[in-house]
């Protein structure tokens, strides 16, 4: 049994750690009501406002107004969620899943402390620390599941900060699944959003903005790979998934911030998409039509409503000019991948890509696996669960 | 893929229902396509001496639950399976999950995710919307297993339990 002594210590020692908790919450500062560009050190938004003096952006201070929402807070997106809220913008909507893990802390962003917290809850803390100002809003779901797709879209048509839609949605998922979730949305809301990736030997990535209808969506074609110029068959995938670097994150993390405070406050040149290769510093930039016959059927509406709609004639840089990032071929890299052992000459949509970017895989015209298919029955759902079980 | 490999995939019946599980008016016709295609899948198995997975989902469809198991050197070494059909579904394959294996092989994604071979995501997408369930247990945790589950036993990370016997 402890003496009073001994718990009076305890007391005494439990009070210090509780002082130190408060000093570093205490010394949160308080909102700020409006934008203001005096520079001052106490104004956190005053080198962000001088953008307006210098004649890069006329209206900084209109990001207050705007909303995005980060799906997946991993590797990619806490940073670009700490970039945005750095940038002071109005709300941020966070979804992810999965738990801050130490093995997490090859990446940017979460601490070890944090191990065993959501990452959207964990985000949330920090993101609000660094800039009150922003308005928080966390999702801690999978975003593919039947049970969350509804809400996760009536978010993103209903969370921004008028009530109505957000102003962009950012794809900072790590997988397939969850990239074409946010594609099936965005078609079927009408949203533009960026989609992002760095590759599973962590030495490339990509952003791509898609504005349904208007280029291509995430279904009208197969996944797109940067080349690493190392040979894809030398690379060992034993007894390992994924690599990742806090590198190769932070630039894709920056290319989408990037292309997303040009989007909203409307300056610069917005691209469309924009590759990374670590090895060699190769930066392939293209645009990426959409394909009439895109199997999502929200993509050739959109393209339809797209292609009725009258066009402003402001002259387009031409596609031509784009493309010629690269003349030279010295990676040896074909448009289509032929020399695949699967590779298969027929493909759904002819893309036009930039060299230095290709198709994962390519997708015949018709399904390549013969065999018997599925006769009808008229035994009920309920009867063949019933011979499943008893098999 | 080999050709006993490519023999077993083509006697798995195709399925001709493109939906997904969003689809109300068509999905419980998929469904259907699903369960007779796992049905069939699971009786060549029997035939060829191979019984190794059974499987279930809720009244929907929408989740799965079931058993795999693997023989090694006459040891059963026996697993839980689950995994949610995707809203994308069947555009992308469902991600198959072995929660008890989770954190114990670096070839799993968090929650005990399957790692599939890169053949796997191509072949799937070539395919689709005629591969369900069924071929994604032949062509991933088939597979999956034949690899990974040899290496944790002579890792020692898995061992042999008594208790799989009785539930055969």
């Amino acid at each position: 049994m402890s003496t009073v002594e001994e718990l009076q210590k305890r007391v005494a020692e439990l009070e210090a750690i509780l002082k130190d908790k408060n000093d570093f919450t205490g010394s949160k500062r308080e909102k700020i009501a409006e934008m203001s560009a005096e520079v001052v050190d106490s104004n956190p938004y005053s080198r962000l406002m001088a953008l307006k003096r210098m004649g890069i952006v006329n209206n900084y201070e209109k990001i207050r107004e705007y909303t995005v929402a980060v799906v997946g807070v991993g590797g990619v997106g806490s940073v670009t969620a700490e970039m945005l809220t750095r940038c002071g913008i109005g709300k941020l909507i966070l979804f992810d899943y999965d738990k801050v893990e130490l093995a997490n802390m090859n990446r940017l962003f979460f601490q070890p402390h944090q191990a065993g917290l959501s990452k959207v809850e964990a985000a949330a803390r920090t993101l609000s620390f660094i800039n009150p100002d922003v308005v928080m809003e966390t999702h801690n779901y999978n975003i593919t599941t039947i049970d969350n797709f509804q809400h996760f879209m009536d978010r993103i048509s209903e969370g921004g900060l008028n009530g109505g839609a957000v102003d962009l949605v950012l794809s900072c998922v790590d997988n397939f699944e969850a990239r074409m979730a946010i594609n099936v949305a965005c078609n079927t809301l009408g949203q533009t959003w960026f989609e992002s990736g760095v590759s599973e030997n962590a030495v490339s990535g990509h952003i791509q903005l898609i504005i349904p209808g208007e280029s291509a969506c995430f279904a009208c074609a197969p996944p797109l790979v940067v080349a690493s110029n190392i040979d894809e068959k030398t690379l060992k995938k034993d007894g390992v998934c994924a690599a990742s670097l806090p590198t190769t994150m932070g630039v894709v993390a920056g290319f989408l911030v990037q292309n997303t405070l040009k989007k909203l406050l409307n300056f610069g040149e917005v691209s469309w998409y924009l590759g990374y290769s670590a090895l060699s510093d190769f930066f392939p930039k293209m645009k990426l039509r959409p394909n009439p016959t895109c199997e999502d059927s929200y993509c050739r509406a959109r393209q339809k409503e797209f292609n009725e709609k009258p066009k402003p004639v402001v002259a387009d840089v031409p596609a031509e000019t784009i493309k010629e990032v690269h003349e030279d071929n010295e990676w040896g890299i074909c448009l289509v991948d032929e020399t695949s052992q699967d590779a298969e000459p027929e493909t759904k949509n002819n893309l036009e890509l930039v060299e230095g970017v290709r198709a994962a895989y390519t997708v015949p015209e018709t399904c390549p696996t013969q065999g018997p298919t599925i006769e009808d029955t008229e035994v009920s759902l309920d009867e063949l669960m019933k011979q499943m079980k008893s098999l | 893929m080999d050709d006993k490999a490519k023999k077993t995939l083509s006697a798995i019946p195709l399925l001709k229902t493109k939906a997904g599980p969003r689809e109300k008016d068509l999905w419980p016709q998929r469904l259907k396509e699903e369960y007779q295609a796992l049905i069939q899948y699971v009786q060549n198995n029997k035939v060829a001496d191979n019984d190794w997975f059974r499987l279930e989902s809720n009244k929907e469809g929408t989740r799965w639950f079931g058993k795999c198991w693997f023989f090694h050197n006459q040891l059963k070494y026996e697993f839980d399976i689950e995994f949610d059909i995707p809203i994308t579904f069947p555009s992308t394959a469902p991600e198959i999950a072995l929660p008890e294996l989770d954190g114990k092989t670096a070839k799993m994604y968090r929650g005990g995710k399957i790692c599939l071979s890169d053949h796997f995501k191509p072949l799937w997408a070539r395919n689709a919307p005629k591969f369900g369930i069924a071929h994604a247990m032949a062509l991933g945790l088939g597979p999956w297993l034949a690899v990974e589950i040899p290496d944790l036993i002579s890792k020692g990370v898995i061992t042999y339990k008594e208790k799989s016997e009785q539930s055969t």
